[in-house]
């Protein structure tokens, strides 16, 4: 008898608190995977946002650092220019990201600081109870847009991963789900990409996992799942936006493909500029 | 003959049913005989005899309850 | 030993203490007048293999603050008053999760956009707690250039100390202007263990977590508790004054920091050769507040009054109020919008409780 699938020790042992059929619970443990994998548990910083996983230093085991609204970039920047060799990630939902933390999110991008985003995106404010948030659908009914999103006085939805791939800084950024097996395998490799990204130090790399989120839209979990496929994967659709042509060798060595000029803000300053 | 060997962490499970529409054999279902210490009906695999081991579970379930070993 | 001096500008003496102090993490945005600080460490900090980053906003920068500081380094950001009540809640955050860092504001005169020119209208939000929650931060008002430099790396050695941001106030004319700073061979770095670093767990049974939240209320309140403890420590054995004129029973005593400080002294020599004996009592700390030697003063059968000078409508007399404690009448003279007070009018108004013709309260 062989174990193919247990617990893995890069998480703790305390049951998850989030809602049941809540996606949250798969990403983490992807992350949580990753680090393991690649021997990281002891040596990485992760920054919590705020959300439902305001506390999901409890459950990931490395280093935590919890962070205030929207700032996560901005504290991991903090944490990776003085820890270069330490794998350093913020994990953020849409409202932390999209809307207080817009501006960090864009000059983290830009800066091409050498971190990884988890960016779980369900188009809600989750913690707070159901808000419209930048990711909300036009027509998606919540709390604030009792009526379904209304483009004349609500605006438009944020297709986060499109306009951060349009900043030279932004080395890798991919779009995934953990909808069904095959998905959660691709979400991993992306993660796991994305590591690789900051290991070889090329830049700042992001990767947006939709998830559901069955509590607000108000859902039974198989049936938020649905949802997310006819209806979040047609305004965000999967897919790499930046970096498809990055490729590793075996041991996780940068191989080929382009990336950003500067990326390298890790690269120790070195000799004395005049 | 079973390939495949689950063993349920049950007071985990929170009966979301991702796991039950991700199996392959469809051979998990929540018992609605019964409740876990969580109040939900759990995850419980009703014809172990044709596992064969995939984690597709245990790789859905967002709450760890799952390990599974191969034959 | 010969000390050399140099002839350096306030703003610059602040970014050089910190690398002397063995800062290396700036992170800033431009704001007058202080920005120099960040001119100074865009090449100093770059030079020395420290990280600068001009950050998108103040609260980007009071976040990487956050960031550096929760990972075990030391760390500084510097603004001015508008930017600063944008730090507010980061600082807020800072002193939950019981992080060192140093926070330099420039004063400029508001509120709201306000002016560019000096003031000293940040005191109640720098010592009274301008973020939310019950906290406090460690205040300093350097008077001089020099000061300046000393107690800037003082700063990183008490924020270490405590586990708490120090904030260095100081106000457009002291980052402007320039005076002569004799530099220490070596300086005086307190280095402490930080075994509470999110800094990679390196096999340790637990991992290491900085947060400021704790939902149960009982643990909250446990921890608010502590935090009270340790400011009770930092008050106990923190507090910094200078005492000028004091020792021969003078009649009027000014309370006054940094720049109305050094206005005011010109004001004792004038007003005592005038036969009004005037002296000072000069707050270094402001938080924490030199409390016992207002008290004191306020006990001796000299002490007529005291005049208090600021650049603001009347904050640091509420404090001086307090350590009087109705035992002596506290007046006023203020100025605000950047502007800074003549000798003739502190002078006037000391001539004039002198001979009992002022009643309490400001001058507008």
């Amino acid at each position: 008898m062989a174990v193919v699938f247990e617990p893995t020790k890069g998480l703790t042992d305390k049951p998850f608190h989030y809602c049941p059929g809540c996606c949250h619970g798969i990403i983490h443990r992807l992350v949580a995977e990753t680090l393991v994998a690649n021997d990281a548990l002891e040596t990485a910083v992760g920054v919590a946002s705020v959300g439902c996983t305001y506390n999901s230093y409890e459950y990931i085991a490395c280093d935590m650092v919890q962070a205030a609204h929207g700032r996560a970039p901005a504290v991991a920047t903090g944490i990776k220019r003085n820890l270069k060799d330490s794998f350093v990630f913020t994990y953020q939902g849409d409202g932390d990201l999209a809307s207080i933390g817009t501006a960090e999110i864009v000059h983290a991008a830009a800066r091409s600081e050498n971190i990884t985003v988890i960016f779980v995106n369900n188009a809600v404010y989750g913690m707070t109870s159901g808000q419209m948030a930048p990711t909300t659908l036009v027509g998606q009914v919540t709390t604030t847009s009792p009526w379904g999103r209304d483009p004349s006085y609500q605006g438009y939805p944020i297709n986060v991963s499109e306009f951060l791939s349009n900043l030279a800084g932004a080395a890798y950024v991919e779009r995934v789900c953990v909808t069904d097996f095959k998905n959660i395998q691709n979400a991993k490799r992306a993660i796991q990409k994305a590591f690789n990204v900051q290991k070889n130090k090329l830049g700042f790399s992001l990767v947006e996992v939709l998830s559901t989120c069955p509590t607000n839209w108000g859902k039974e979990p198989l049936a938020a799942m649905d949802w997310l496929k006819e209806n979040m994967e047609k305004q965000y659709p999967l897919g790499c936006y930046k970096g498809a042509d990055i490729t590793f060798d075996e041991a996780g060595n940068y191989v080929s493909g382009s990336i950003p000029a500067t990326a390298n803000n890790c690269v120790n300053v070195g000799e004395v500029k005049k | 003959m079973a390939k495949g060997k689950l063993t349920f962490n049950e007071n985990l499970c929170k009966g979301c049913g991702l796991c039950v529409a991700a199996c392959p054999k469809k051979i998990l279902e929540l018992d609605k005989t019964r409740l876990n210490s969580k109040g939900y009906h759990p995850a419980t695999c009703v014809n172990p005899d044709e596992c064969i081991g995939c984690a597709f579970c245990a790789t859905q379930c967002p709450d760890v309850v799952i390990t599974v070993e191969r034959f | 030993m010969a000390q050399k001096r140099v002839l350096m500008k306030g703003n610059e003496v602040i970014a050089e203490a910190a690398i002397r102090a063995g800062c290396r993490n700036y992170f800033g945005y431009p704001i007058t007048p202080q920005t120099e600080v960040m001119h100074y460490m865009a090449k100093k900090m770059v030079q020395v293999g420290g990280n600068f980053v001009q950050a998108e906003s103040e609260v980007a920068a009071i976040n990487m603050v956050y960031g550096a500081a929760a990972a075990g380094f030391r760390v500084m950001t510097s603004s001015s008053s508008p930017g600063i009540s944008l730090k507010q809640e980061g600082i807020s955050y800072i002193a939950g999760a019981e992080l060192p860092a140093v926070v330099v504001n420039i004063v400029r005169a508001g509120p709201g956009l306000g002016g560019i020119q000096p003031a000293q209208g940040d005191y109640f939000q720098a010592t009274k707690g301008g973020g939310h929650g019950d906290y406090r931060n460690i205040v300093i008002a350097p008077a001089s250039v020099q000061e300046l430099y000393e107690l800037v790396v003082e700063a990183f050695n008490l924020a270490d100390k405590y586990r708490m941001t120090c904030m260095i106030v100081g106000d457009g004319t002291l980052g402007q202007m320039m005076e002569p700073v004799a530099f220490r061979d070596e300086e005086p770095i307190e280095t402490v263990e930080k075994p509470w670093a999110a800094c990679g767990r390196k096999g340790d049974s637990f991992h290491h977590t900085v947060t400021s939240i704790y939902i149960d209320p009982d643990v909250l309140e446990k921890k608010n508790l502590e935090l009270q403890d340790k400011y009770k420590i930092v008050e106990a054995n923190e507090v910094r004054y200078e005492s000028i004129c004091m020792d021969d029973d003078p009649e009027i005593v000014i309370t006054a920091f940094s720049t109305c400080s050094r206005i005011s002294r010109n004001v004792i020599r004038q007003a005592r050769e005038m036969g009004i004996k005037v002296g000072m009592i000069r707050p270094i700390t402001l938080w924490p507040f030199p409390y016992k030697a207002i008290a004191e003063a306020a006990d001796m059968p000299s002490v007529k009054a005291f005049l208090d000078v600021e650049l603001n409508a009347g904050q640091m007399i509420e404090d001086v109020r307090l350590g009087a404690n109705g035992k002596k009448p506290v007046y006023f003279h203020g100025r605000l919008g950047g502007n800074l007070p003549m000798q003739k009018e502190i002078l006037d108004k000391i001539v004039a409780i002198h001979e009992g013709k002022i009643t309490e309260g400001g001058n507008f």
